[in-house]
């Protein structure tokens, strides 16, 4: 009998043992599937919506290779390959279409009382080489721009792929060594220049009166009017501000990062197809567009009819400057 | 054709770097240039994470759209490479890189750039596969061989993947079914456009 209780004990022992195992051991199997890793870990979707770039630690010595992403790269690539071209061919080839439609139905803008004989000196040869100096260095680096911006659409299927790489080589540098000399003629431009290129009360009544471009009206004008006031400070701050874009993206990492010189680039390529597309209607009213407008960059000296057509108190102030009762001679141009 | 891509297991990076010494190694990678490296986010916070980045070969990649000179080229598996020869150092691929990949070795006074280097995939670049001329501009040509690339080939915990898009994923998706947890593929969404369920 005490046998079979024994038995009984045992038996219900050792099932109650299996009944608390039974329930126990689920809980403890399924401990290491409750602990996930990744819970605190750092997640890249929510690290890219808090910045735009993710970044972290390395161990190389170069800082900049910490950035593990930045999608903003994106951004650029849609301003670059997209916007940037339109704002150019609209600006660019906007500008010489309204250049050729004035042209047509303007023409020449000429001396209306002919040719006096006599010549005023406008320029000195400083400003001329200041002038020229810059300008070539504009043109240059006009050339090589719109090179990197619509080169592989327009050239390269012209030139083929090494031709076109050969070239764009060489217009780089071109772009990045004549910047100085550009810089050095904007500067020397801002100072020979500034005195006479205060807006005043004669340069809002030469705009309202259509500045004797679109009719046949000659409001007075000192020695820049209102126009050449507005392409003189086009000069300047474009210059100003493409310089100082495009010494950031020179000089990669002084002072700006990616998102730095991605912002650079846009500014850079912006103002500088607005630049080009203004410097367009400056050739033209300098060249084709007017009579007597382009020697007094070129000889220095202009007809004393152009300039009482077109520069009236300038050339008052001229004469009046000039001994009493002599008319201002014909000046070599040295 | 097999479509070649990377993904690192952040979950199984211990970033020992040797995947970093490995392909500069492999490709005898210019000094000051590299052209795979592991970054640490959250470094000593507890859900610190590495990843191990490089090229990562994008679709429709931001830096052949960006390229003034096309010199880009994207090979019949995916694989973006470019020629040196055509490549003027304008710097343009590099503003447009979501990973930080283009670098450029400094060859002359005021911020001068050569030509940009990155990483080939262990692919090398236009000239003949495996020839001197290769070498020397990009490194070995692996994937001519039938090799993967040598990062992913020999990280000791197989936390960098390389291969055919679809075959890595399935191995990350196996791994995160397994392990219960994964912190997804670090960089898919911006470089393929698409992202792996964790």
């Amino acid at each position: 009998m005490t046998g079979i209780l024994a038995r009984a004990r045992f038996i219900i022992g050792a099932l109650l043992l299996l009944f608390v195992v039974a329930i126990v051991a689920p809980v403890s199997a399924q401990q290491p599937t409750r602990v996930n890793p990744t819970e605190s870990s750092v997640k890249e979707d929510q690290l890219l919506q808090q910045m735009q770039i993710i970044n972290g630690r390395g161990s190389l010595p170069d800082a900049k290779s910490y950035n593990l992403e930045q999608p903003a790269g994106r951004d650029w690539r849609a301003f670059q390959d997209v916007t940037l071209p339109w704002i150019g061919a609209i600006a660019i080839l906007g500008m010489l279409a309204l250049l050729v439609v004035f042209y047509l139905i303007r023409g020449m803008v000429k001396i209306e009382n002919g040719r006096s004989g006599r010549l005023v000196v406008r320029f000195n040869t400083f400003e001329r080489f200041t002038h020229w100096m810059t300008a070539t260095c504009f043109i240059t680096l006009a050339i090589s721009g719109l090179n990197i911006a619509f080169g592989k659409s327009l050239l390269l299927p012209l030139l083929g792929a090494e031709a076109f790489s050969g070239w764009s080589q060489w217009a780089k540098y071109a772009h990045n060594y004549l910047s100085f000399p550009f810089t050095i003629g904007v500067v020397v431009i801002l100072l020979i220049w500034v005195a006479n290129n205060i807006p005043n009360q004669i340069d809002i009544e030469w705009l309202k009166r259509g500045g004797g471009i679109a009719g046949h009206d000659h409001p007075p004008a000192e020695k820049f009017n209102g126009g050449q006031k507005g392409i003189y400070w086009i000069v300047v701050i474009g210059g100003t501000t493409s310089a100082i874009t495009g010494y950031l993206l020179m000089f990669p990492f002084y002072g700006t990062g990616i998102a730095g010189m991605q912002t650079a680039q846009m500014i850079h390529g912006v103002v500088a197809m607005l630049f080009v597309a203004a410097m367009l209607a400056h050739i033209y009213i300098g060249t084709i567009g007017m009579e007597g407008a382009f020697e007094a960059m070129s000889e220095g000296t202009v007809d004393e009819n152009w300039a009482k057509q077109h520069h009236s108190l300038w050339l008052d102030e001229v004469k009046n400057k000039a001994p009493s009762g002599a008319t201002p001679r014909a000046t070599p141009a040295e | 054709m097999a479509r070649m891509k990377f993904l690192c297991d952040a979950d199984r990076c211990i970033e020992c770097n040797a995947c970093v010494t490995a392909c500069k190694n492999e490709h005898e990678v210019p000094w000051g240039i590299n052209r795979r490296r592991v970054v640490t986010i959250n470094d000593g916070k507890p859900g610190e994470r590495s990843v191990s980045m490089a090229c990562m070969h994008c679709t429709d990649a931001p830096c052949a759209a960006v390229c003034p000179v096309n010199c880009f080229y994207t090979t019949a598996d995916a694989v973006v490479l470019h020629s040196k020869d055509l490549c003027i150092g304008c710097g343009y691929c590099f503003y447009a890189c979501p990973f930080g990949a283009p670098q450029y070795p400094k060859v002359g006074n005021f911020g001068s750039r050569g030509k940009m280097d990155k990483c080939t995939y262990c692919a090398g670049g236009p000239e003949a596969d495996g020839s001197v001329a290769e070498y020397e501009k990009y490194g070995a040509n692996r994937l001519a061989e039938g090799k993967l690339p040598l990062c992913a080939e020999m990280c000791s915990t197989k936390s960098l993947l390389a291969g055919d898009g679809d075959i890595i994923a399935s191995i990350y998706k196996e791994r995160v079914v397994k392990r219960g947890y994964g912190s997804g593929a670090w960089g898919w969404k911006t470089a393929y456009k698409e992202s792996i369920a964790s």
